[in-house]
């Protein structure tokens, strides 16, 4: 107990100290998420009539970032499953940022759904017990009980794990396996039941149909491990920890097949509707081409497939995938591409038409992106610390743990 | 409002503040970390709060109603006490928001009573005297504009709700060449919404209806996304009502004013029906197009349409077994 109260407040010293960029990012993120609070306390006192939401287009911009976000949460598994069940060591040397990068992602997630409930005060209505939980019958309950525990899972075992480095023990793998493997069907839970969430609406053709949740999982295995890609070089860029290029590598052939999947599925689901256009197919026909001469979303679009497409050229290019700067753009296009075409393009396409036939479009307002600047700033400011302090400790500067870059020596001897 | 009233009110709340706030308070301590959101009240109301403990700075109501409006239960576990508590307070937060003394009941449903509704979309000629009338009698926001019938203009021959008009504003109607078709919450006997909701805030009530309780709803908008009817209504903000236009006799799972955040929509006027009172939409209806009634009761009106006539119900498909008909005019042949 002495020991882990020195360990907490060894890192808490870590997350204090730094030099003056590391100051000047933590500051920028604290003025964004002071942006958040002042945007919020407007939506608190006066409504979500500050958001461009309506009765018609309910759900908008924070519930399409809380839907890429947990995708971006599950995405640490693409991790976990190589250097746990593969036993690739080069893996399991960055294998603590995926899980930082997990649990940042689910506490963006987390913050999107807390801004987008009308009454926050009454949160405590889900809490088992004290509330009152329609669980099993509503997927929003499974969705807080996958997401929280998501979030459990993945603070717990790296802090497991770096409190016995930090004690200058080595834990054997088989110790703590069987919640490896928990969390790597919890990462593909979260983001099924989140797709659920809406494909079990009967009243949204648009989203009851059952690709949903492969899609969603799809397109998480291709912004998740662009993020990755990117995060990995920005460690690698400032800190001194091993970041094997073989995972850079691993990462990015994992993004060019996923991101092809995700495409064949958007023709599958293209092809179904437009073959013969039935009545469910009006939401697909106001994404894609309008509707009505209502086309707020057109141009989104086909700007996310656009993108996606020369992120997937770049990426089957074996040249340009081993790259750093053409991989680095594709990263940012697919990233970019899919936060639209599942995000904004998934969510809010699912209420136009209503069920009623009424087109009514949606775009978010100042205020509503006033709101979100600070909660992925929040992700940001929760991954940096995270990481520095894993990273103090892998290096053995706090604690006892033996220095990886030169007891263990190179990394990713055996990655090709 | 004198200041001989508000002084009264306040009295009340004196009694209260032990009373309910702290016994509720001590009773769900333990949740208290998982709240914050209450901070967000703000420190300004905080700082009143201590120097006038009975000023309505928390959020229009005093910090006793607020506490006890926070810890308020579930509808279906509130013992009786606990509901007249409930019931002081929205009669007292109506006073101060609007300046008008309302009555607000627990009406409890009828024995041997499920409710079913018919619509003779014939008769319609799209006047939309019931929207009308629902929006006097269920104290929707004005401001907001919050509608819980919606009557669709259609083409002649043309059943398809994309080319409806919902904003149909001819001089007079109805227009050759349409019909009508008013919708609103079709009470579900298989609710979409019922299901989608993670905190069992909207439930089907034994007389059938489809209940809100306004106090326990989180805001999520899980039932609207879930509803084929698009008949749910969020709060997008605090919801206006001139004073005169206040209907006072209101219900606890019915018209009582609503608070921002939260979803509300038809309730079969629970406040009249469960009282042996036509919905106000029924009244309001200048044509007879409408038909409400005790599904139970083989000799009601609804009973001999549905026996009678040829009816269909909206999106059968979807398997939400309505209890909302619609027919026409022309009797089915009996053989």
């Amino acid at each position: 107990m002495k020991v882990f109260c020195a360990f907490l407040m060894d890192a808490m010293k870590t997350a204090l100290k730094g030099g003056p960029l590391y100051y000047m990012w933590m500051s920028f993120l604290l003025v964004l998420i002071g942006i958040t609070a002042w945007s919020y306390s407007h939506q608190w006192t006066e409504g979500m009539v500050i958001t461009g939401l309506s009765d018609q287009v309910s759900w908008g911009f924070y519930i399409a970032n809380f839907a890429f976000f947990v995708g971006i949460a599950a995405a640490g598994v693409l991790l976990t499953v190589p250097a746990y069940i593969f036993h690739r060591k080069d893996v399991k040397t960055v294998v603590v940022i995926g899980e930082a990068m997990a649990l940042s992602a689910v506490i963006v997630a987390m913050g999107f759904v807390a801004v987008d409930i009308g009454r926050l005060d009454r949160a405590w209505h889900v809490m088992p017990g004290l509330g009152k939980f329609n669980w099993p019958n509503s997927m929003l309950a499974w969705d807080i009980v996958v997401l929280n525990v998501y979030l459990f899972l993945n603070l717990f075992i790296p802090m497991y794990i770096l409190f016995k480095h930090y004690q200058g023990k080595e834990t054997p793998v088989r110790k703590y396996f069987i919640w490896i493997v928990i969390t790597c069907f919890w990462a593909i839970s979260i983001h099924t039941v989140t797709a659920w969430l809406l494909s079990s609406n009967v009243a949204r053709p648009f989203w009851h149909t059952a690709l949903m949740a492969p899609r969603f999982i799809s397109s998480a295995f291709t912004a998740g491990p662009a993020l990755m890609i990117i995060i990995l070089q920005l460690v690698r860029r400032y800190t001194d920890y091993p970041v094997s290029q073989s995972v850079i590598k691993m990462l990015a052939i994992i993004m060019a097949i996923a991101l092809q999947i995700s495409l064949y599925f958007v023709a599958a689901e293209l092809f179904t509707d437009f073959y013969f256009e039935g009545a469910h197919a009006a939401s697909m026909h106001y994404l894609f081409l309008g509707l009505d001469g209502f086309d707020g979303l057109k141009s989104w679009i086909w700007t996310a497939v656009g993108l996606n497409l020369v992120a997937l050229t770049l990426l089957m290019i074996h040249k340009t995938r081993e790259n750093m700067v053409t991989l680095n753009i594709a990263c940012v296009l697919g990233f970019v591409g899919i936060w639209i075409e599942k995000g904004m393009g998934l969510v809010v396409t699912g209420f136009i038409p209503t069920p009623l036939g009424e087109i009514f479009e949606y775009s978010p307002t100042l205020m509503e992106i006033g709101v979100s600047v600070g909660i992925y700033a929040l992700g940001a400011f929760v991954f940096t610390i995270l990481t520095k302090v894993a990273i103090e400790v892998e290096l053995g500067r706090i604690g006892k743990h033996k220095n990886i870059l030169t007891g263990v020596g190179n990394t990713g001897a055996r990655a090709e | 409002m004198t200041d001989q009233q508000h002084k009264d009110d306040n009295s009340i709340d004196d009694q209260n503040l032990p009373d309910l706030a702290k016994r509720h308070f001590f009773k769900k301590l333990g949740m208290l970390g998982a709240t914050g959101a209450a901070a967000v009240t703000g420190v300004s109301a905080a700082v009143d709060m201590v120097k006038e403990p009975n000023k309505p700075s928390w959020g229009g109501a005093t910090f006793s109603d607020a506490m006890g409006d926070f810890f308020q239960d579930h509808y279906t576990r509130m013992s009786d006490e606990e509901m007249n508590d409930a019931l002081e307070r929205i009669k007292r937060k109506a006073k101060r928001k609007f300046g008008v003394d309302i009555t607000c009941e627990d009406t409890k449903p009828m024995p041997d009573t499920y409710f079913g509704y018919a619509l003779n979309i014939s008769k319609c000629r799209g006047y939309r005297e019931c929207v009308e009338g629902c929006i006097q009698e269920n104290n929707q926001g004005r401001d907001s504009q919050v509608q819980y019938i919606r009557v669709l203009e259609m083409d002649e021959g043309d059943s398809n709700l994309e080319h409806s008009d919902h904003y149909y504003d001819p001089a007079t109607v109805p227009v050759a060449g349409k019909y009508y078709m008013p919708v609103q919450c079709q009470q579900c006997d298989n609710a979409p919404c019922v299901k989608a909701c993670p905190v069992e805030a909207t439930w089907i009530d034994t007389d059938g209806i489809i209940v809100i309780d306004y106090n326990w709803c989180i805001g999520c908008r899980m039932c609207m996304s879930a509803c084929p009817y698009w008949a749910r209504h969020f709060n997008w903000t605090e919801p206006q009502i001139a004073a005169e236009d206040i209907n006072p006799n209101t219900n606890y799972l019915g018209n009582r004013p609503r608070m921002k955040g939260v979803v509300e929509k038809c309730h079969f006027c629970t406040q009249r029906t469960r009282k042996g009172r036509q919905p106000a939409c029924m009244e309001a209806c200048p044509t007879g197009a409408r038909v409400f009634g005790n599904l139970l009761d083989p000799d009601s009106e609804i009973r001999w349409i549905l026996e009678n006539k040829t009816v269909f119900r909206l999106k059968e498909e979807l398997g939400t077994e309505p209890k909302f008909w619609y027919y026409t005019d022309e009797a089915r042949a009996r053989t």
